[in-house]
């Protein structure tokens, strides 16, 4: 089998798992975590980098989160992408949950950033009103701000079980985050250890302004919806000017193409392929993800018909290279900034 | 309040002596874990929890049960370090832990306090559904401000109102959990009282055992009397034979008034047990264990909880201070408080001086002991003693070591059990509440 790294810049590849929610209403297959096993199989068989399970609190279906969880020991190296909401939820909560994703499945947690904006939503937890996008997603920044502080909150060796002075921790390498949102506040640290990753791969689906914003600032991947190739390119371009702006290393942050995608034939999985080849070409991102019209038979297709044809045209990796997701995305293991702090001012 | 889990009577027993309920508590954060030796392991990594909960299986016990803190302990201000401390999100775990095995019960702890029923009830649900009808909700009512400074809504609830929201937040869950009628479409839930007000469709159909069982852990009469209305299991620490039957007695009374029989709840006492090949050989090993579990520092750590000073200078091998507590309540923060301090130190002193004990030794004796030591067939009979005097109706076992302290027990003292006829030789059925004897919760009148 040959190993020769073939694109020149990698593509990644990901594969939402939603079906529509008129299915999911139905019953069956939606509450069925062997469904979600079978997919996240065959995505695997496919090498692809991850997958992505929606969530909303006012959408029939079960929790993202606990799904993908379940679906963690029954796959070895594919990425799993809950959505997990930032609205109606507490940040502490989302930071370990995610955390306890990455622990459960060796390094291949991620987080879709999500909002409650509807008042649906709002009327199911009762707390607060349904407020604009904009306030919504400058939360779910704190959100996310806040978990990343979470997850660094333990340096990777605060655990040293030394016998001799009686301490299962070094107390200095646990790190209280103060952190003062606009709408909530965390003193930390994490009840949670630093997850195999350090931080779990944030993933936000940047189509509209305020959500942009958060992509920039805080994500691994982003996500855009476009119809054609320079949308596309117009998007990566603006995210990673946009996260150079803020600080930022903008080769750290994946733009993958988000498109609808229904695959009747194996004709059509080509023509996914020659798409695939001609975006990729046209620099206009750095993946796709993948929304199918009807999971279970898109990816079947998407497996059997376009990636190998990825592959022999040496666009697509035939197996992976690493463990973790940040390992299959070529994102590095996030410094620690309380350690890097500690360094700095002993 | 709606009490949907009114249950009818039990089928009568089959002949024969009591059977027990057995769980089993991942002895991660705890003062009890022993973290040095050559038989530990990681408190986090998954392997530890798929390690424990396969051997809990194998021993057909009814449940895997995961403690919750919210908040990292501290001591002097600062995060206490000497105990083992990380732990991950227990629905989470439990859900990664549904995938590999297949008939063990998968109790997560979750505060009512620091969260809302409509997500809790979502993800219980969710639970029970990956793990066709294994989950279970221990209630806890942490609330303390000190915990609260982790979340939105802060620590403002008091002791006497915690028990209130636990309860409309169960009343609440259940509300959801029965919304959607078999096979028909959800009917929208329209909750409104003092704590919460829940509008909308639940996103689940009724779970396979109709609702996640519910554990309660609390030892006040408000909490008894939560139990006794609400919960299908009563997590305690009364784990002597006579504090055991006392409070079994207290409990099962209580049922009546909330129109519920003896069988509705059941009570599980966290026990610990040190196993040996003669009875000499467990009690050597059992105080071998209390040395691990109480270092030197562990040891002024506890005196100081107690003193509510600093005692950092005193040696652990001499002897107890003085003088009189100065009780000081965030001396030690994040852990469930002890009694009075004053009568505490006259105990300890008390005993130190007739036994001729140091602030170790003192400390040893009086801070929890090994609730069943022996050899195998004796643990076994006692266990079975215990049952038959109706002071449990079985036990969560807090193993001391990480992933292994199951290990002896489930392959020497459960296959003892099993002859003498007080446990399961296999599962009977596949859900937790069939494990426990509980019948399915019946959908309020008119709502189905
Ligand atoms: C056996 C037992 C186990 C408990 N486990 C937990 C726990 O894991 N997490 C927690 O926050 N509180 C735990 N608690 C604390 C109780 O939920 C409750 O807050 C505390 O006991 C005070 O309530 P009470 O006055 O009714 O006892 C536990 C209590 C008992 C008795």
């Amino acid at each position: 089998m040959s190993v020769t790294p073939c694109a020149l810049r990698p593509l990644h590849l990901a594969f939402a798992l939603d079906g529509p929610v008129r299915r999911a209403r139905r019953g069956g297959e939606a509450y069925d975590p062997e469904h979600y096993v079978r997919l996240a199989r065959l995505a695997e068989r496919g090498t692809l980098d991850f997958v992505t399970l929606g969530d909303s609190f006012a959408r029939p279906g079960p929790d993202a989160l606990a799904v993908l969880a379940r679906v963690a020991p029954r796959t070895g190296r594919i990425g799993l992408v809950p959505a997990v909401t930032t609205t109606h939820t507490e940040p502490f909560h989302v930071s370990t949950a995610v955390s306890t994703l990455d622990w459960v499945s060796r390094g291949r947690a991620g987080w879709a950033v999500e909002v409650s904006q509807s008042r649906a939503e709002a009327r199911l937890f009762g707390r607060r009103d349904a407020a604009p996008a904009d306030a919504m997603w400058r939360e779910a920044g704190e959100a996310a701000d806040v978990a990343a502080r979470l997850w660094d909150s333990w340096e990777d060796d605060a655990e040293i079980r030394d016998a001799a002075t009686g301490r299962f921790v070094d107390r200095a390498k646990l790190h209280h985050v103060d952190f003062r949102g606009s709408s909530f506040s965390v003193r930390g640290p994490s009840i949670t250890p630093r997850p195999p990753q350090g931080h779990p791969v944030v993933v936000v689906d940047a189509s509209t302004r305020p959500a942009r914003e958060v992509a920039a600032a805080h994500a691994d991947v982003a996500l855009v919806r476009a119809e054609d190739p320079a949308t596309a390119g117009d998007a990566r371009a603006g995210l990673r000017e946009r996260a150079r702006a803020l600080g930022r290393d903008p080769d750290r942050l994946r733009v993958l193409a988000s498109l609808p995608v229904e695959l009747y034939c194996s004709g059509d999985a080509v023509g996914l392929a020659d798409l695939i080849g001609d975006w990729h070409a046209d620099g206009a991102c750095d993946g796709f993800h993948l929304r199918p019209a009807d999971p279970e038979r898109d990816l079947a297709r998407l497996v059997d018909g376009t990636v190998p044809v990825l592959q022999h045209r040496c666009l697509l990796r035939r197996f992976y290279p690493g463990a973790t997701l940040r390992e299959h995305l070529g994102l590095p293991r996030p410094a620690n900034r309380y350690a890097a702090a500690r360094k700095v001012s002993p | 309040m709606t009490t949907t889990t009114a249950p009818s009577r039990t089928p009568s027993a089959p002949p024969g002596p009591r059977r027990m309920h057995l769980a089993a508590h991942f002895p991660g954060v705890n003062n009890t874990t022993v973290w040095t030796g050559d038989r530990v392991g990681s408190q986090i990594d998954f392997a530890s929890f798929e390690h424990l909960a396969r051997t809990a299986e194998r021993g057909r016990f009814d449940f895997f049960f995961l403690a919750e803190g919210l908040r990292l302990r501290e001591h002097k201000g600062r995060i206490h370090d000497l105990d083992v401390m990380g732990r991950p999100e227990a629905v989470t775990v439990l859900s990664a832990l549904a995938a590999v095995t297949d008939r063990l019960g998968l109790a997560a702890t979750v505060s009512a306090t620091f969260n809302e029923p409509y997500e809790l009830a979502r993800r219980l649900s969710t639970l029970d559904h990956l793990s066709g009808g294994r989950a279970a909700w221990n209630v806890v009512t942490t609330s303390d401000a000190f915990t609260g400074e982790n979340f939105r809504r802060g620590g403002y609830l008091d002791h006497a109102d915690r028990y209130v929201r636990a309860a409309e937040f169960v009343a609440t869950a259940r509300e959801l959990w029965d919304s959607w009628p078999a096979g028909g479409t959800p009917r929208p839930v329209a909750h409104q009282g003092p704590h919460f007000s829940v509008r909308g469709e639940f996103t689940l159909p009724r779970s396979p055992q109709g609702h996640p069982v519910i554990i309660q852990a609390g030892d006040s009469a408000e909490g008894r009397d939560f139990a006794a209305a609400t919960a299908d299991v009563i997590f305690t620490r009364h784990s002597t034979l006579e504090a055991g039957r006392e409070f079994y007695a207290d409990v099962k009374g209580r049922l009546p008034a909330h129109g519920r029989d003896a069988d509705a709840l059941k009570i599980m006492p966290g026990v610990t047990f040190v196993l040996g090949d003669t009875a000499a050989d467990a009690q050597e090993r059992a105080a071998t264990i209390r040395r691990q579990q109480v270092s030197p520092q562990n040891a002024l750590v506890a005196l100081e909880q107690v003193w509510g000073v600093d005692l950092s200078a005193y040696d652990p091998d001499g002897p107890l201070p003085d003088f009189d507590p100065v009780p000081d309540p965030r001396l030690a923060q994040g852990r469930v408080r002890i009694g009075d301090p004053k009568a505490v130190a006259d105990r300890w002193r008390a005993l130190s001086e007739a036994k001729g004990l140091s602030i170790r030794e003192t400390v040893i004796e009086t801070t929890g002991r090994q609730s069943f030591v022996g050899t195998p067939a004796a643990v076994a009979e006692e266990m079975a003693a215990f049952v038959a005097a109706r002071a449990a109706d079985g036990f969560i076992l807090v193993p001391h070591l990480t992933p292994g302290g199951l290990d002896d027990f489930v392959d020497r003292v459960v296959p003892l059990l099993q002859e003498r006829g007080v446990l399961r030789p296999e599962y009977e059925g596949a859900t937790l509440r069939s494990h426990l004897g509980l019948p399915e919760p019946v959908r309020p009148a008119g709502k189905g």
